[in-house]
């Protein structure tokens, strides 16, 4: 590994970090790792002392935490609590651990349904997908599903010559309009990009698909309008209601959302 | 103003003139929309066969050549002990843009005013604006187009030549030294006296085909009177705050700035970026204080920017009624609608 950097001269803090998961892909961690260019820089900027997909033994002996995946089951809860007392700090690390991500799908479903479905007669213990919010104090959200590297390389920097960490507040269309792409919407397609937070340089819409939320809510997103736009452009409550409640970003709302009746609702 | 007639045949033989000497920027057909119209855009064209110069608006302005979304301002990269500085204007060689709408010119004067008029010029506008030779060219106006209300449907300065379609042949208005060295190289007549009425047959044809329209009268005052009003609630509330109506705006000019260091600590530069006062911390302060918490505060700004601040400083408002926001806006908030609703107490 790298020496210890300085930045204009003064040495940076190179905090002793981990990374964990929970009920996940893993795919944010393998993100970390993708990027070779610039993977040995960013290994530079921190001291990995524990990181099961990138290397093996590790310590218990770290400040910051990054867990990726949402709690699923006790023993999750525990290992979250643990890491939790250890760490200084702790970062959700993508959507899964921000909002429940892709598992909090089965929420919607009855447990022993989805059980069965997945599993069969074997018996797993698999409770409703949570975020890790849910179960301990979270100090930094990392949005995503998968997470964007680019993002974290800018994360990593702040930390360690100490300057703020910030995401944009305001929603995807403001990076999809810089990107000059066409709107979808004008294309007859669906798209979450007015209400989602930006941050991932409009990914989805730039290969011309509508964004399904994997960030979560932009700050002052007005779910109530784009609700009222979905419809209009022919959408059905059903369609809106799956965007919503794909990553878990939105299921307050969605679930609310359940229980009014749309124009176009069969 | 000189007037010229050319054959059809010698635009394509004036688009190669210019072509030949810097990089040509024309309203392209990039796909249809879902009501099969087609969608346009302005795009680096190699090809005169490439441009639609009877194009309808543009879903976005050229903006991207002249306000680039995002443009680094300067970078510093350490070399040991010692550091170098790079300050860079992006304009590596002069444009053409060939096919502009009377709006989207109207746009560039408006711009002049605050961006090379005031008393802190802004240089990499500047340097690219300095680097243009402009070809307008008559457009036919489409349902969300008011530039007539903003008094942006003619062209009278900012240009170098305005090409008019009379059906057979062309009718060239020529503004610059440049444009007239470039007509030379090409085969020109005078007008005669029944080009003179075919042109004013076409541009009165224009003006009847307006169907969206904005009242400007007192406007300034009136705005004033209305700052309580409850309208603002009303738009407040379809408003997404999603920026896109300034995104597509040919005058929007606000920006942010951040500043980026490099993942090896080695070098670090600003970084603005084009940004909207519809955005929910477009007033937002160091220590976190929001002067626009809300959305209906933020929209009436934008308005209260566009036509009454900026009429007041430039005697022009900040608006040529392109039409692009409301076109653009998924909750339908369209000036015309505002406007209207303005005046009139209600929607
Ligand atoms: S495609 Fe989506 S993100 Fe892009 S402008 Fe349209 S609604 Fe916004
Ligand atoms: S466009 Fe939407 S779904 Fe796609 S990466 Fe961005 S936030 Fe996620
Ligand atoms: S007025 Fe329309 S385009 Fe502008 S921010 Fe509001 S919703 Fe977006
Ligand atoms: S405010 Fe709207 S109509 Fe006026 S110039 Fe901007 S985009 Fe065009
Ligand atoms: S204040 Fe708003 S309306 Fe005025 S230029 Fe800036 S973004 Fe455009």
């Amino acid at each position: 590994m790298a020496a210890a950097r300085s930045f204009l001269g003064v040495p940076v803090y190179k905090p002793r970090v981990a990374f964990f998961e929970l009920s996940s892909c893993e795919g944010c961690q393998l993100q970390l790792l993708n990027n070779e260019d610039t993977l040995p820089d960013f290994l530079s900027l921190v001291e990995v002392v524990n990181f099961r997909e990138a290397m093996t033994g590790g310590t218990d002996d770290y400040e910051i935490a990054f867990v990726e995946g949402s709690v699923t089951r006790g023993d999750e809860i525990e290992r979250l609590r643990e890491v939790r007392g250890k760490a200084k700090t702790l970062v959700a690390l993508g959507s899964c651990a921000c909002f429940g991500g892709v598992n909090q799908l089965k929420n919607r479903f009855d447990p022993d349904w989805v059980k069965k479905e997945v599993y069969g007669d074997r018996q797993v213990e698999s409770e409703r997908a949570k975020p890790l919010e849910d179960i301990v104090t979270v100090d930094l959200r990392i949005l995503g599903c998968p997470i964007n590297k680019k993002e974290v390389e800018g994360i990593m920097v702040n930390l360690a010559i100490g300057k703020e960490i910030k995401t944009p507040k305001y929603p995807v269309c403001m990076e999809c309009k810089a990107n000059g792409n066409t709107c979808l919407f004008d294309l007859g397609e669906p798209c979450l990009g007015p209400i989602t937070r930006a941050g991932c340089n409009s990914c989805c819409p730039n290969g011309r698909a509508g964004c399904w939320g994997c960030r979560g809510p932009a700050e002052d997103g007005n779910l109530a309008q784009m609700t009222v736009i979905m419809e209009r452009y022919g959408f059905s409550k059903e369609t809106i209601i799956d965007r919503l409640e794909c990553f878990g970003g939105f299921s307050d709302y969605a679930s609310q959302l359940r229980t009014i009746k749309l124009k176009n609702s069969s | 103003m000189i007037f010229r007639i050319i054959k059809k045949e010698e635009l394509e033989k004036l688009f190669e003139l210019l072509a030949s000497g810097s990089r040509v920027i024309g309203p392209v057909e990039t796909g249809h929309d879902r009501n099969s119209d087609p969608i346009y855009e302005f795009s680096e064209v190699s090809n005169f066969s490439e441009i639609r110069l009877d194009h309808t608006m543009t879903k976005l302005p050229a903006k991207k050549y002249f306000l680039p979304y995002k443009e680094d301002l300067a970078a510093f990269h350490m070399k040991g002990r010692d550091w170098d500085k790079s300050v860079d204007y992006h304009c590596d060689s002069p444009s053409v843009f060939f096919g502009l709408h009377a709006c989207d010119i109207n746009a560039f004067n408006r711009l002049d005013k605050v961006l090379l008029g005031s008393s802190y010029p802004m240089p990499y506008y500047a340097a690219k604006r300095k680097n243009m030779f402009i070809v307008g060219v008559d457009c036919v106006p489409g349902p969300y187009c008011f530039c007539r209300s903003m008094g942006a449907d003619t062209a009278l300065q900012g240009f170098d030549l305005f090409v008019t379609d009379l059906g057979k042949t062309y009718f060239i208005e020529i503004l610059s030294d440049t444009a007239f060295n470039f007509l030379k190289r090409i085969k020109t007549s005078e007008p005669v006296e029944a080009d003179h009425v075919r042109y004013m047959d076409i541009v009165s044809k224009k003006n009847m085909k307006f169907e969206a329209h904005v009242d400007t009268t007192d406007l300034t005052k009136i705005l004033d009177m209305e700052f309580q009003s409850d309208i603002w609630k009303y738009w407040g509330d379809k408003c997404l705050a999603c920026g896109t109506c300034a995104n597509v705006c040919p005058t929007c000019y606000c920006y942010s700035v951040e500043e980026t260091v490099s993942l090896d600590l080695q070098s670090a530069k600003k970084t603005r970026q084009l940004y909207s006062c519809n955005i929910i911390d477009f007033a937002e302060v160091s220590g976190g204080h929001n002067f626009r918490p809300e959305r209906q505060t933020r929209l009436k700004y934008r308005y209260y920017h566009k036509h009454r601040g900026f009429v007041e400083a430039y005697e022009d408002s900040l608006c040529v009624g392109c039409g692009r926001c409301g076109e653009a806006c998924l909750a339908d908030i369209t000036v015309p609608k505002v406007i209207s609703s303005v005046r009139g107490g209600a929607v």
